[in-house]
């Protein structure tokens, strides 16, 4: 099983490679990455927090928009792309299961993001370190970031590759990968705003907020790195809420939503008929 | 010996569409059979079938003692699709190893596979740049991994020029001699001629012929025809003595059943110098093929 998956991965990663995806993943967290900690690199200094938890605060909320975006922009192809080329019959007539090839796709997917991710968030991290000696300790938030991106980035892949299945054309899946995006990411947030405060208060803000909060994989993600970071402060928005919500409770959304996404992307996978 | 393949009154519908009524078959070792039909008889549907990708609605089916699609069952059997698609980002060589891995072969064997189809030349080009024929290529060559027992090949010789047919032949020669099963698809009757045991044809999802040529042969019953040149001036004499001929170009044309066909001949032969030339046509491949072919729907 296990050198099946390996080998899926391997295959994937070339392509995504020849694909430029790699190239595209890493440019894009680099640079706005860079750009993040050169426009946040002004008035800091009285925050009394080291200058690398600051940017971890501030690529939290960049991660939030961004890892998600590349995550589904690798994966909405996935199954629907092998539909189109016609490689899909022949592939399950493999003695290969459906999980397998998931998991493979999985493996080098996530490996573009890592590092994709690592690029950016070093490069930012070198920025603080140059700028400010005592950055050293924004290291451990600066860890766990990386491997909450990670797994939100897991999320939206598991996500990704069940709309893929469901859509079984690659424009279909396109377009409903950035509508989930523009859903999960963008919306969902305004809508919660918007009930908070018509809310005033009331049951909904104290009831079913935090909940709702922790079901979304990206708001969950945030609300661990600012609640586990000491830089709290230094983000505005949803601090006041990730501070009466438990940093477990958190974490677990953050750690169980990529199984429940391939958890998903599996049963939709099954339902493709070639 | 068991049978490689054995199915029993498969059928399958779609909707309301029958694709494939009562179907039974059995595919015995080191066997080649030919599947024809016209598009849409119920060919690839049946492929699919045997290959687990599709189910079914009833009947029974046993892929090398197992059920289709189950993992003991892929692990043995190889499949050609028509129209063979990879990605085109890799080489040959590159998904050639990716197919290795996955049925737990050796990656390294790939050049030994192209090399086999003759695509060494081309092995570390991109799938991309490659011609229909070219990506067949990879099709079969993937298929040759590690000796299958039974080989599902749907319209395998589709893309290929004359002298690629004659060496995929060859090919599928061997792998029969070493016991592998092959069961694949054409449109075309005189191409599978001589080159498999055995012919079975759908036709609107009913298996109408199955049988060695010589079997179809008989079992058509279609006419023989005859060409008779009469010498100068004897023409009308011998129409005169055949009746039921007819005179096209100076050439006389008649047609007879099978078993009448040397009683004609003999009479014929009878006319001593009157006659010129005698030119026997037998009812042709496609003759044959189109009495099966149309026999139910039309």
């Amino acid at each position: 099983m296990m050198t099946r998956i390996l080998a899926t991965a391997g295959t994937e990663f070339r392509i995504a490679l020849r694909n430029r995806w790699v190239a595209i993943a890493v440019v894009l967290m680099a640079l706005f990455s860079l750009v993040l900690s050169a426009a946040g690199s002004a008035p800091t200094g009285d925050l009394g927090v080291d200058r690398l938890s600051v940017t971890v605060a501030s690529l939290t909320s960049l991660a939030v928009y961004l890892v998600p975006l590349v995550a589904l922009l690798m994966s909405f192809d996935a199954i629907a792309g092998e539909v189109e080329r016609g490689t899909l019959p022949l592939l399950l007539t493999y003695p290969v299961g459906r999980v397998e090839i998931l998991l493979g796709k999985l493996l080098a997917h996530l490996a573009v993001l890592t590092l994709a991710v690592a690029v950016g968030y070093g490069l930012a991290a070198l920025a603080a370190f140059w700028a400010d000696g005592d950055a050293l300790s924004g290291l451990p938030a600066l860890l766990r970031l990386t491997w909450t991106s990670i797994l939100l980035g897991a999320t939206f892949l598991g996500a990704g590759y069940a709309l893929s299945s469901l859509a079984r054309r690659p424009s279909g899946a396109a377009g409903l990968a950035m509508g989930l995006w523009l859903g999960a990411v963008v919306l969902y947030d305004l809508g919660l705003l918007a009930a908070v405060v018509a809310d005033n208060g009331g049951w909904f803000t104290t009831s079913v907020f935090p909940f709702a909060l922790l079901a979304n994989p990206a708001d969950a993600f945030r609300l661990f790195n600012l609640a586990a970071s000491e830089a709290t402060a230094a983000a505005a928005g949803v601090a006041g809420a990730a501070n009466s919500i438990p940093l477990w409770q958190s974490a677990a959304s953050v750690l169980l939503w990529p199984l429940l996404a391939l958890a998903l992307a599996t049963a939709a996978f099954r339902k493709v008929s070639p | 010996m068991t049978s490689t393949l054995t199915i029993s009154n498969l059928t399958k519908t779609f909707d309301s569409f029958t694709a494939l009524d009562a179907v039974s078959l059995s595919v015995a070792p080191g066997a080649r059979v030919a599947l024809l039909g016209h598009n849409g008889a119920g060919k690839s549907t049946m492929m699919k079938i045997i290959l687990g990708l599709i189910p079914y609605d009833s009947g029974e089916v046993t892929v090398c003692g197992a059920q289709p699609g189950s993992a003991q069952a892929r692990a043995q059997v190889a499949y050609l699709p028509e129209n063979a698609a990879f990605h085109p980002a890799l080489t040959g060589l590159e998904q050639i190893g990716h197919y290795l891995s996955l049925r737990g072969e050796n990656p390294r064997l790939a050049m030994e596979l192209l090399e086999r189809v003759g695509l060494h030349g081309a092995a570390r080009r991109r799938i991309g740049t490659y011609s229909k024929g070219m990506r067949q290529r990879v099709g079969l060559a993937q298929a040759l991994i590690g000796k299958p027992r039974l080989l599902v090949l749907d319209e395998p010789t589709s893309g290929l020029d004359p002298v690629s047919r004659r060496d995929f032949y060859a090919l599928l020669d061997g792998l029969a001699a070493e016991g592998a099963s092959i069961l694949l698809s054409s449109h075309a009757l005189t191409e599978v001629e001589a080159r498999t045991d055995r012919i079975l044809i759908l036709s609107g999802g009913r298996m109408v012929a199955s049988g060695s040529l010589a079997d179809l042969r008989q079992g058509a019953a279609l006419p023989v025809a005859l060409h008779v040149t009469a010498r100068n001036g004897y023409a009308s004499d011998i129409a005169a003595a055949l009746p039921g001929a007819i005179r096209v170009d100076g050439e006389l044309r008649l047609t007879c059943a099978q078993e009448d066909k040397l009683p004609l001949l003999a009479r014929i032969t009878g006319f001593g110098d009157k006659v010129a030339d005698i030119e026997v046509l037998p009812p042709s491949l496609e003759d044959i093929y189109s009495h099966f072919s149309r026999r139910d729907g039309q």
